[in-house]
């Protein structure tokens, strides 16, 4: 077994699991009293420092964006925090080497962060408590299709991706659409596609 | 010693005619607010009359004196939502009926608090919670999820004060049994600025785009209804967006009043216009949310009593 995780963690390459409590990294960034994730400014300033801890990493990461602790979210921050973030890592942001796992995810936090992703027009992966995976956003049908197929899997060895994952004509530039996005992850080496769920699995300490 | 009458009655729908009799003080010499027959007054009454009262300092560079009935409810009642607190330093002096202090009704959801900076919108939304869920449930009979969107609709509103106004504002909140009208209880939230209104905020720019339309109530249209902000990015807009819908859900108005117009939702029990213009211009945006009981509270008498 742990042979196995070893060998996991090897065939991650390199990447390293960035967790970020989204409401201990506010009281870090903004002030310690406050404990809701509310106005522009506070989401600006945990943005912010989830980007700048990115970029002082010295390897790509997936940064794990816990909001377990945060009872309220508001529009703005969610607009700051989450897509924000997913449109700066998916414009190369932070060295363009990092992808994002929103984890905790309550049903109070689902209005405002679905409002965010459809105004802008982005996905983003979320895990809510049970610790199942969605794609939340408007995504072609067909996108999210795909996406549940790299997700039901876990992860695709290279050799599997033709007859496990492309099953329309067009799946290869669907897939490459959701590489761009930062949706799923592709092993620099092997060329495996993991999803993000599974890749913070095989991450995890 | 110029003297204004304050009408008797203070509240969203008469925040108009307190805006025109402000709007009618010479820019010279003392004022006197004389608001001793004032018999009812809400929380948009409440921060109207501070805003009067500041627009009144600011023009005329003397703080204005108010006087509030010397007997009756009014006063303490004022004092309870700290009217007095808030009024100091915007008027030379308050007198009437001296207020009870240090007693707060259980009652009263949100005292008036001035919103200057990010930590009062963190500290208002904390401050709330408890309050506003047991209100929120036990009189509305709201689900339990409505305390935070509550807390949501609170923290945008302000929010939106600290983006858009560029100056200072007031929010507070209170129930009240609306027998005649709608024959349930109803939350009644205030939030009000005097920063730049709407068109201000949209001016650079939106009006070039508007030309001759261009108009505080082409800018609420703008704000309201398209989600337009002066930042170009797209991010931007939610707030009124998201609580327009929210209010829409609990069958509750929203209304906007900016410059000489105002915009609103409205349902089927409120016969507010959906667009006014050529009102009474005063500088700011006032934002009112009326959000009644539900049907269940009617229903069981809790929110009906």
């Amino acid at each position: 077994m742990t042979g196995a995780r070893d060998q996991a963690q090897l065939d991650a390459f390199r990447v390293d699991a960035h967790a970020v409590d989204v409401r201990d990294l506010m009281s870090r960034t903004v002030a310690d009293l406050y404990s809701h994730l509310v106005t522009r400014p506070t989401g600006r300033a945990v943005r912010l420092a989830i980007e700048s801890q990115l970029e002082e990493l010295e390897r790509p990461a997936l940064s794990l964006v816990d909001f377990s602790s945060v009872a309220i979210l508001d529009y703005s921050c969610a607009d700051e925090v989450v897509a924000k973030l997913i449109l700066v890592l998916r414009s190369g942001g932070v060295g363009g080497r990092a992808w994002v796992l929103f984890r905790g995810i309550r049903e109070f936090h689902r209005d405002p962060i679905e409002a965010v992703l459809e105004r802008h027009r982005i996905q983003a992966v979320l895990q809510g408590e049970g610790g199942a995976s969605e794609l939340m956003g408007p995504a072609d049908p067909l996108d999210r299709r795909l996406w549940s197929r790299v997700e039901a899997e876990g992860r695709v060895e290279a050799s599997r991706i033709p007859g496990t994952l492309m099953e329309a004509p067009d799946d290869e530039e669907r897939l490459h659409r959701l590489l761009d996005h930062r949706l799923v992850y592709r092993h620099p080496h092997k060329g495996d596609i993991l999803a993000l769920s599974a890749l913070s699995r095989e991450l995890a300490p | 010693m110029n003297v204004v009458d304050i009408p008797p009655s203070l509240d969203y729908r008469s925040l108009d005619r307190l805006f025109q009799v402000a709007g009618s003080v010479n820019s010279d010499g003392k004022v006197l607010l004389d608001a001793r027959h004032l018999r009812w007054v809400d929380p948009m009454g409440m921060i109207g009359l501070l805003g009067v009262g500041q627009n009144l300092r600011d023009r005329t560079g003397e703080a204005p004196i108010l006087h509030l009935p010397d007997g009756g409810d009014v006063p303490g009642y004022m004092a309870r939502m700290g009217f007095h607190d808030r009024g100091e330093g915007i008027f030379a002096s308050i007198r009437g009926g001296a207020p009870r202090r240090g007693a707060r009704p259980s009652d009263v959801l949100l005292e008036i608090t001035p919103i200057s900076e990010n930590r009062d919108v963190h500290d208002l939304v904390e401050r709330v919670q408890n309050r506003a869920g047991i209100i929120l449930s036990r009189t509305l009979q709201y689900p339990p999820s409505a305390v935070v969107h509550f807390s949501v609709i609170l923290s945008e509103v302000c929010g939106n004060i600290l983006e858009h106004a560029e100056a200072p504002g007031w929010v507070a909140a209170q129930t009240y049994q609306w027998s005649k009208r709608l024959g349930r209880q109803v939350l009644v939230v205030a939030v009000g600025d005097l920063g730049r209104g709407f068109r201000g905020s949209l001016t650079p720019e939106y009006a070039g785009r508007y030309g001759d339309r261009w108009s505080d109530a082409t800018a609420l249209e703008a704000a309201f209804i398209h989600g337009l902000t002066r930042f170009p990015d797209q991010g931007r807009g939610h707030g009124i967006q998201q609580m327009r819908k929210q209010v829409r859900r609990w069958n509750g108005v929203m209304a906007v009043r900016s410059g000489t117009a105002r915009i609103a939702d409205v349902p089927e029990w409120e016969d507010l216009p959906p667009l006014e213009d050529g009102l009474p211009p005063f500088p700011g945006a006032w934002i009112t949310l009326l959000l009644p009981a539900s049907p269940e509270a009617v229903r069981s008498g809790e929110g009906g009593r």
